[in-house]
């Protein structure tokens, strides 16, 4: 990551408040292009709620966030612009239950972007048929194992072809059966050069997949590095007690 | 279950090695006769008692020939039933005309109210006061407001038709229950799927109109559906402005013969409409328990 040229995604000062409550104490983070961030910390520390201000889906208080330079509060993203380039898959999947799979995926391609319906649903077929779905179109999503509706989640998050990925604990809901089978879809994405903020309590697999890891508490980031130097001999006495209860629960 | 299953196996069994020793399924298990019938037994007897001392009681009252023959009278009531019958077919109408007039209405005030934003706020505003005033009026008191008092204002170029006021009351008194219904309905839909839908870049109204408005009415359609059954019922309020629905007739019948059997008839219509619609109601609102059972396993 050279420190010339602009990253694709910079958090900077970003700080936030729930009432007078402080949820995100000065946050700078900044995510090279095919880069994979993973955030990890205690429930509390502000990883989801950062990742929720990066596509707006929650205001932040001062400080800003830019994709490739631009701020995401730019009027020239427009209304839609920014949901286009960052994606969100949320931990509960939060798939449309009265839709099937394809209207699942094809909903923002279509009323949103206004493509055309046989071309959503083409780019749709392919990215089920990438993911190991094809064959699920036509079911709903209560018909699917959890696993399954996590992927097509995935899916919906890709149909708009974005440049950001945001992953808010998408295996925390799952059976531990389950598991695998989405963090391959992840290690794929990776592997395409898909640029991911990666909030996760697998630490395993974010050893395995992130480039760098940042560990928050308490709404700061307390440290940030290569994902052996963090996960394996971190610096910051709190990283190293979260680590710690992480090992005795049996989870690293 | 299974590692039993497995363990028992492992044991020499009774039963003939066939394949491979497993136990069988336990037999449906034996009752006997004492059981089986003794409860049927009670329930039977305990029932007739009761129903039966209450004819009974009822029966023996000094007056009871006189209501017989006023209320009961078979003949009275198959010689009233072709003109409430008519009646009834009135009825019918008016319940399924304003059944899907309440229902869009009802959406519709539902999501007015829900609309976000400043400029939205006399909108809001007129839905609350709309929801408030008119589910706190007896819908008796509607009928006889609409029904006699709008067409006594002659307007020109509105209809003056007591049938026509005494449905519009019916609707606009039903669609603000009704809106109360849809709003619970939407408020009930998880939070995570408006996140979903924001973050997909949907604009407020294709959120309610793609995410929320479905599930609403999904989640809804027991409650509605026993609106729909409590509205039938109310259509014969109808009758106070002269409307000739069932029980306006058997007012007419009963006022030409002295006798109450047509009321009896009517009641009979109601129940035969009601009664199966309450069962179905039942049935949608058991199969939507086992949905949401399903989906929060």
């Amino acid at each position: 990551m050279s420190a010339a040229t602009v990253p694709k995604l910079r958090v900077d000062d970003v700080t936030k408040y729930y009432g007078s409550t402080l949820v995100l104490d000065g946050v700078d983070l900044d995510v090279a292009d095919h880069e994979v961030v993973c955030l990890i910390g205690a429930s509390g520390s502000g990883k989801s709620t950062l990742l929720r201000c990066v596509n707006r889906l929650e205001p932040f208080d001062h400080g800003r966030i830019m994709l490739d330079g631009v701020s995401v509060d730019d009027p020239s993203f427009g209304r839609t612009g920014l949901c286009r380039r960052v994606a969100i898959v949320f931990q509960a999947f939060n798939l449309f239950p009265h839709k099937t799979v394809l209207d699942n995926v094809t909903l923002a391609p279509r009323r949103v972007h206004r493509r055309d319906r046989a071309e959503a649903e083409a780019r749709a077929h392919e990215l089920l048929e990438r993911l190991g779905l094809d064959g699920l179109a036509a079911k709903y999503p209560e018909q699917l194992s959890g696993g399954q509706q996590q992927r097509v989640a995935v899916v919906r998050a890709l149909a708009t072809d974005p440049d950001v990925l945001l992953l808010d604990e998408v295996t925390a809901a799952l059976d531990p059966e389950l598991v695998g089978g989405v963090l391959d879809v992840i290690r794929d994405l990776k592997a395409g050069g898909m640029t991911m903020m990666i909030v996760t309590h697998e630490m395993a697999f974010a050893r395995d997949v992130a480039d760098r890891v940042a560990f928050l508490d308490g709404g700061r980031i307390v440290e940030v590095g290569p994902p052996d130097r963090v996960l394996r001999d971190p610096t910051e006495p709190r990283t190293r007690a979260f680590l710690q209860r992480i090992i005795e629960a049996g989870r690293l | 279950m299974s590692t039993t299953a497995d363990t028992d196996a492992a044991a020499p069994g009774e039963h003939p090695p066939a394949r491979r020793a497993r136990p069988l399924p336990p037999r449906a298990e034996q009752v006997s006769a004492r059981d089986r019938w003794l409860p049927i037994g009670i329930a039977v007897a305990s029932t007739v008692v009761v129903f039966g001392g209450l004819a009974r009681v009822i029966t023996a009252s000094p007056t009871w020939p006189a209501i017989r023959a006023q209320f009961f009278d078979v003949d009275e009531m198959l010689a009233a039933l072709p003109q409430v019958w008519a009646g009834f077919l009135v009825n019918m109408r008016i319940w399924a005309v304003s059944l899907v007039l309440i229902a869009v209405a009802g959406l519709g005030v539902a999501i007015l109210r829900s609309l976000p934003g400043p400029w939205m706020a006399p909108v809001r505003v007129a839905a609350v006061v709309y929801v408030d005033l008119l589910r706190g009026m007896p819908a008796l008191l509607l009928v006889l407001l609409f029904g006699l008092g709008v067409p006594a204002l002659d307007i020109p170029g509105l209809p003056s038709g007591r049938l026509f006021w005494g449905t519009t009351a019916l609707v606009l008194g039903y669609a603000a229950y009704t809106s109360d219904v849809y709003r619970a309905g939407m408020q009930a839909v998880h939070d995570g799927q408006r996140a979903a839908a924001k973050s997909l870049g949907l604009t407020e109204w294709q959120i309610l109109r793609h995410a929320i408005v479905p599930q609403a009415i999904r989640n809804v359609t027991p409650a509605l559906l026993n609106l729909a059954v409590a509205l039938q019922k109310d259509v014969a309020l109808l009758s106070v402005i002269g409307v000739r629905e069932a029980v306006r007739e058997a007012q007419i019948y009963t006022s030409r013969t002295f006798n109450f059997s047509s009321m009896v008839t009517a009641t009979l219509l109601f129940l035969l409409a009601t009664v199966p619609l309450a069962r179905f109601t039942d049935r949608v609102a058991r199969r939507d328990q086992e949905r949401r059972l399903q989906r929060t396993r």
